[in-house]
């Protein structure tokens, strides 16, 4: 594992969320500090050893192609920060 | 007041309203003053549905009359606030989905109210499911019934604390890392997680997919087991016994509760030496590699937990903060709706995923994760069941864990189980008296088994918790206040 500082600036943009100063200084002690924690995975031999891809051994089950009721539009979009007619309404992305 | 309503377990009330001593708007009504009552103190609801359960009651009322018999007639229910319950506020307690309203239901909730459960309301959690105590929550403060000054334990802990004041017979919560084991240790409660994937997630808003896992809180064993909330596999109504003979149950070598101070630690010695005298052989196992549970478990539920909240953008539901472009739309939207523990986990989560560090920790926690689940298995070649503490220690006062590290420490003895996928529950073992404390609070014992040993497991918990009475020795004085 590497022991580099978390560029948290570079991660809270991957992340999509904006930090202020003062959550800059305190998160990247805070994952400094747990990432140290976590160092302790280098001591376990995981040469030979599978990644876990799921904890209880099951096959896809196929539910009967069915037609059935979906979600209700009008109460989904009544959830919408902002809506035009039958549409989410989304800031401007293609500049004009 | 008729105290007598709001004691009675799920399976007293479910007999009386099937049977026709009471109805279920009888009992809703009693809940619904009680709660009114309580909860200005207790703070385990989010929101208390009101209408909503006296019209389930009605129907109850209504179903029974026609001749049916409803496993959960007219029980008491707190869904804990990060599930689905159509036409009502869920917001995982999260200034994001503060406002939202679920235009579906979560299977398990559907199912416990078919099976004639009343919802009595949405219980406070740590936001997102996020943390051990219930401090978490952006919406507001639970405490616990049994010591108000301190927390109901997390993040379950407005279903754990609404269970232990009596202001439902059953919580539901989740259980990702604890979250349902640790607040039912610290209120006095049987919590169950079982066997991951036994109980469906649709309409469980996703914390950490791999992990999470829905289950029960109640007052007794008994009615963990009838709560139905799956039956598309062998139910878990438990396969109730009177002792433990026949079993072995393990004691992990490496779990020291000598570090959980003189007191608890004589409590469980005491706790395996009733085991004992209940028939139980012990036997000495060992997971060599369960000391490393946090460590893998805060790389893998963080990575899950940085990509299931993308979906949190502002576009579709819940709050949207304007920003000069649509980039910085979703900058200060997540910047505003999220807590700190969020950002802190989807930060270290989408570092752990990021390009370059991809394989030295998600892989590397994922492979640990392996090690841990083979470690299970060889322990349970030896024995039926493992024992070991639930939490860490008692309940503690509020902002007593303010380094987040302290605060991931107090699933130290759940988390191993978690990764491995199994079904563990904590059943409650003794009373603990604490420095400067209004009265002696209860401590919760983890009994563990193989995959889909639910059955099993419940029974002997059944017994333990019968011959112990431990849950019986002492009521929260908030539960009498009505």
């Amino acid at each position: 594992m590497s022991s580099d500082t978390i560029d948290i600036r570079h991660v809270a943009a991957l992340a999509r969320i904006a930090l202020t100063d003062e959550e800059i200084t305190r998160f990247s002690q805070e994952l400094g500090d747990l990432l140290e924690h976590v160092r302790a995975l280098e001591k376990l031999d995981t040469q030979s050893v599978a990644a876990t891809a799921q904890v209880v051994e099951s096959r896809n089950v196929l539910r009967a192609d069915e037609v059935r009721p979906s979600l209700d539009r009008e109460e989904v979009l009544s959830a919408a920060p902002q809506r035009q007619g039958a549409f989410f309404r989304v800031p401007r992305i293609i500049a004009e | 007041m008729n105290h007598e309503l709001i004691e009675r377990s799920a399976a007293e009330t479910a007999a009386a309203v099937n049977g026709g001593t009471i109805s279920a708007v009888e009992v809703t009504r009693a809940t619904l003053e009680h709660v009114h009552g309580v909860d200005r103190e207790v703070g385990a609801y989010l929101t208390v549905l009101e209408d909503l359960a006296m019209e389930r009651a009605a129907d109850v009322d209504r179903r029974v009359a026609a001749g049916e018999t409803l496993p959960l007639a007219g029980v008491p229910l707190a869904v804990k606030d990060n599930m689905c319950l159509r036409g009502t506020r869920t917001t995982c307690a999260s200034r994001i989905l503060e406002h939202w309203v679920a235009p579906y239901t979560a299977t398990a909730v559907a199912r416990a109210i078919d099976a004639g459960a009343i919802p009595i309301g949405k219980a406070n959690c740590d936001e997102f499911a996020m943390g051990s105590s219930c401090e978490n929550s952006a919406l507001g403060v639970t405490r616990n019934p049994y010591d108000l000054t301190r927390v109901p334990g997390g993040s379950s802990g407005g279903s754990s604390a609404a269970v232990a004041a009596r202001e439902a017979a059953i919580g539901l919560g989740s259980d990702t890392g604890g979250s349902i084991r640790e607040p039912a240790a610290f209120c006095n409660l049987v919590g169950f997680k079982p066997t991951y994937g036994r109980v469906s997630r649709y309409g469980l808003i996703a914390f950490a997919s791999s992990l999470d896992q829905i289950g029960p809180l109640t007052r007794n064993a008994g009615a963990v087991g009838s709560t139905s909330l799956d039956r598309e596999v062998e139910p878990t109504a438990p396969a109730l016994r009177e002792d433990l003979r026949g079993l072995k149950i393990g004691l992990v070598r490496e779990f020291d509760t000598a570090a959980l101070g003189t007191l608890s630690s004589g409590l469980y010695q005491k706790a395996y030496d009733d085991l004992t005298k209940l028939g139980a052989e012990i036997v000495d196992v060992s997971l060599p590699t369960a000391d490393y549970g946090l460590a893998t478990y805060y790389l893998i539920a963080p990575a899950e937990c940085s990509s299931n909240l993308a979906r949190f953008d502002g576009v579709r539901y819940g709050l949207r903060v304007p920003g000069e472009d649509v980039r910085a739309m979703y900058d200060n939207t997540r910047a505003a709706g999220f807590g700190p523990e969020v950002k802190r986990r989807i930060l270290i989560g989408t570092y752990a995923l990021s390009s370059g560090y991809y394989d030295a920790y998600y892989v590397r926690a994922q492979k640990a994760r392996t090690l841990i689940a083979r470690d299970f298995e060889k322990a349970f070649a030896d024995c039926d069941l493992i024992a070991c503490p639930a939490a860490s220690c008692a309940a503690f006062t509020f902002n007593a864990k303010s380094d987040p590290y302290s605060m991931y420490l107090m699933d130290y003895y759940t988390i191993p189980m978690s990764l491995a996928g199994l079904p563990a529950l904590s059943v409650p073992c003794g009373w603990t008296d604490v420095e400067g404390g209004e009265s002696p609070l209860p401590i919760g014992l983890q009994l563990c088994g193989p995959l889909f040993s639910e059955r099993l497991l419940l029974g002997a918990a059944h017994a333990y918790e019968s011959a112990t009475g431990h849950a019986r020795a002492h009521r929260p004085a908030v539960a009498a206040r009505t």
